[in-house]
């Protein structure tokens, strides 16, 4: 039996590693991912929580979770094809036009 | 309470619809229908007053009356309401006849000058301030009237306001008059507390009718009251130390001298010290005090007027000093004397500030009396009128000003707060207002036209001559004296419109007098018998008089009386036979004479040097102060530095916080990273502990 700390630190590392990736990457899909990464980080405690608890909430919230971000990601790409296909970059910084 | 309602709201507000109209409208006027609302809505006012007055002898006096509330709190109530007694009666009369009567005359006066809606409007106005002062129930309306007549003085003095003297001259009188203004809020502020009401009623039948306010002994709050409200006639009616205003006033046009600053608005304090009778007959020092003043500012404003040499300059002290007699005569608590005075000055200063317009106007707006002359063939009429009115102010009978400043003069010796000195003052002053009247008249009137010859005054003459071309540039022609120089060609006669308030005005200056004949000339006293009611004198108060010397009583006062009267007669021949020798018999007597006394004559003639010592102890170190410490300073430094310091601080630390705002999504991401991790943190140290 794995204790529960260590699906915690696990979970902590990758979202950790989203973050990072987030601030540091300029690539929008890149920061997309990253984002998706964060996501499954959180849903991962999620289950181990529900696992060790022996609730299902938990895991009923991970399949809410899950849903919102196949959505987010749907809505996400089609934007970035429109940016791409406006601005003809990926890269975030470029993408400035609101900016004073 | 079944009193008929007079509508008394009516006569104030009458001028008030008149300086409406041409104020708003009056731009896009022909001249004749400016004149047309001014004279209707001034005329139907006296139309109104008249009536009110004939109503009013038939009522129990005085007669109340409220057009509705303005301050109305528990413990006070200050009411739109208005007085009407035998004292605002003949106010009311005199400000409106006479008030109407320089209307007419202003019509064709003003006729050439730039603004003539504008000028109508102020006059106007002026007359609605005026009567709201004279018909007002309280002492808060009084007021609002009393500051608005200051206002109205203010804009008529300016009324050339292109010339920096004339500019000047109304903001000095708006000046001084607050100095006195001051003192009478004080005044009121001190009535309040101890009556809780400003109105004249309440405030009287509390004192009349209980013991607890006798006859000072001490200078107690009464006193003190009184001193304030006399501080603040002192202002409005030109009294030393306060007169300074009153000459340099002249620089508005002239009718404008006539009403405001010699018949209506400067009588406003004596007034106004006939109606606090009650407050003032309790307040023996203060009365005192009041007579003191009088005839200080009496004798010596009658020595400045006489090295006066600009005609209206003359007048202007001759205001000052006729002021001065009927503040002593109710500094000996003769009050109808000198409201008799009052009256009788109304008619006989307007009509010689009015003779002195059309004289203006007769030689191009010449206003310096040495280069005048010889104008008595050329301008009868004007020469005929100003010769009763300098009749009446001398005090030669029957005019009507042998009878008021006798009147005055008889009180001031007999009474029980008078004393002999006033008399002798008095005289003296009588015989320096004949003298410097006549010498008027000789000066302007007989001997050769000097006109356009040169002399010391032509220097002066020609230093403000830039000032008049920048009128003309202005298309406005403000500059009074070169309108009438452009628009006429030599001496001529003023028109119709002009002569005929001198001439009804002359009848009154002659007639005035009659109606308080003394009673040692075998009259009854009519008028100071018809103002009884109205004012209380310490006689009727009684009881302990400090200071009062017994009156006596005796067969032997009308033998006085008469001698008294005869005297002063005398001097007012006197002061004429010496204009006459001075001026016409032996003209070079004058020069030599001012040589030979040449340091008391440059004294006199620069008016004892009195605003150089204003200007050197008051005026300057406040400029200083001002501009220093409170501009400067307090403004400048502190103020506005807080002001500023405060506005720049949000500035800086907006340009420090703009820097967030970067739109730089990563780095919002790594703000809401690090506000997270910042609370994480939070937690654990709150569960570690």
């Amino acid at each position: 039996m794995v204790p529960l700390s260590w699906y915690l630190v696990l979970s902590a590392i990758l979202f950790a590693l989203g973050i990072s990736a987030f601030l540091i990457k300029r690539n929008i899909i890149t920061i997309f991912m990253s984002i998706e990464l964060m996501l499954n980080a959180v849903n991962l405690s999620f289950v181990a929580f529900a696992n060790h608890w022996h609730k299902l909430s938990g895991q009923v919230f991970v399949f809410f979770v899950m849903v919102v971000a196949a959505a987010e990601a749907a809505v996400g790409l089609a934007i970035i094809i429109a940016v791409f296909r406006a601005r003809e970059t990926l890269n975030v910084d470029r993408v400035n036009l609101l900016k004073l | 309470m079944n009193e008929p309602n007079l509508h008394l709201w009516i006569i104030p507000l009458l001028p008030l619809v008149g300086a409406t109209i041409n104020g708003l409208l009056g731009r896009h006027f022909k001249n004749g229908m400016v004149a047309t609302v001014a004279l209707f809505f001034t005329g139907a006012s006296f139309v109104h007053a008249v009536w009110a007055a004939l109503q009013g002898a038939h009522l129990a006096l005085p007669h109340v009356e409220e057009a509705g509330n303005w301050i109305w709190t528990s413990s006070f109530q200050a009411p739109f309401g208005f007085y009407l007694d035998q004292l605002s009666t003949v106010m009311m009369l005199v400000v409106t006849g006479v008030g109407f009567l320089i209307h007419l005359y202003s019509v064709g006066y003003m006729a050439h000058e730039g603004g003539f809606y504008r000028f109508f409007a102020y006059l106007n106005l002026f007359m609605f301030f005026m009567l709201t002062l004279v018909l007002a129930n309280n002492y808060l309306l009084m007021f609002v009237g009393w500051e608005g007549v200051g206002l109205a003085s203010y804009l008529l003095i300016g009324f050339f306001f292109l010339k920096d003297s004339a500019a000047n001259a109304g903001k000095k009188a708006f000046i001084v008059n607050r100095i006195g203004d001051f003192a009478f809020l004080i005044g009121m502020f001190l009535l309040i507390q101890n009556f809780g009401s400003l109105n004249f009623g309440t405030i009287f039948n509390k004192l009349n009718e209980s013991s607890l306010w006798p006859v000072e002994t001490s200078f107690g709050v009464l006193s003190v009251i009184a001193l304030m409200l006399m501080i603040g006639a002192t202002g409005k009616s030109a009294q030393v130390p306060l007169y300074v205003w009153l000459p340099d006033a002249m620089e508005g046009p002239t009718p404008v001298s006539a009403l405001i600053h010699a018949a209506t608005m400067v009588t406003a304090g004596i007034y106004m010290i006939a109606r606090s009778s009650a407050i003032f007959s309790r307040a023996p020092h203060t009365l005192l005090i009041v007579a003191i003043i009088g005839c200080i500012t009496a004798v010596f404003a009658a020595t400045m007027g006489m090295a006066q040499t600009d005609i209206k300059r003359v007048l202007a002290y001759s205001t000052v000093s006729q002021l001065g007699y009927m503040f002593m005569a109710c500094g000996v608590a003769a009050y109808s004397a000198g409201i008799f005075h009052l009256m009788t000055h109304a008619f006989f200063k307007a009509l010689l500030f009015l003779g002195a317009g059309s004289v203006i106007h007769a030689v191009g707006g010449e206003q310096d009396m040495r280069r005048m002359g010889g104008l008595r063939k050329l301008i009868p009429v004007t020469f005929w009128v100003m010769m009763i009115a300098t009749l009446a102010i001398a005090g030669i009978p029957p005019l009507a000003g042998f009878f008021s400043k006798d009147e005055i003069l008889w009180q001031a010796s007999r009474l029980p707060y008078g004393h002999i000195i006033f008399w002798i003052i008095g005289l003296i002053t009588a015989g320096l207002t004949s003298f410097y009247m006549f010498r008027l008249i000789f000066m302007t009137f007989f001997g050769e036209l000097r006109l356009g010859q040169v002399d010391e005054g032509q220097e002066a003459h020609k230093a403000n001559a830039p000032a008049h071309a920048q009128h003309d540039a202005a298309s406005q022609s403000h500059g009074h004296a070169d309108d009438h120089a452009h628009s006429h060609g030599g001496v001529h006669e003023s028109p119709w419109i002009m002569l005929a308030p001198l001439v009804v005005l002359a009848v009154l200056s002659v007639v005035g007098g009659w109606v308080n004949i003394p009673k040692a000339l075998g009259g009854n006293q009519g008028f100071a018998n018809y103002l009884a009611p109205a004012i209380h004198t310490p006689a009727e108060i009684g009881g302990e008089q400090p200071g009062a010397r017994e009156v006596k009583e005796e067969e032997g006062e009308r033998g006085t009386e008469l001698t008294f009267t005869v005297l002063s007669v005398v001097v007012a021949f006197a002061g004429l036979g010496l204009a006459w020798v001075l001026y016409v018999k032996r003209p070079e007597l004058p020069d030599r004479i001012t040589t030979s006394i040449r340091g008391m004559y440059v004294l006199v003639k620069n008016k004892y040097y009195v605003d150089e010592i204003y200007n050197a102890l008051l005026v300057t170190p406040l400029l200083a102060i001002s501009t220093y410490v409170f501009w400067r300073g307090v403004d400048q430094g502190v103020i506005d530095g807080t002001v500023n310091g405060l506005g720049s601080a949000s500035k800086g630390i907006g340009q420090g916080l703009r820097h967030m705002q970067s739109g730089n999504i990563r780095s919002y991401a790594a703000w809401v990273a690090a506000g997270g991790a910042a609370v994480i943190a939070y937690m654990i140290y709150l569960g570690v502990r």
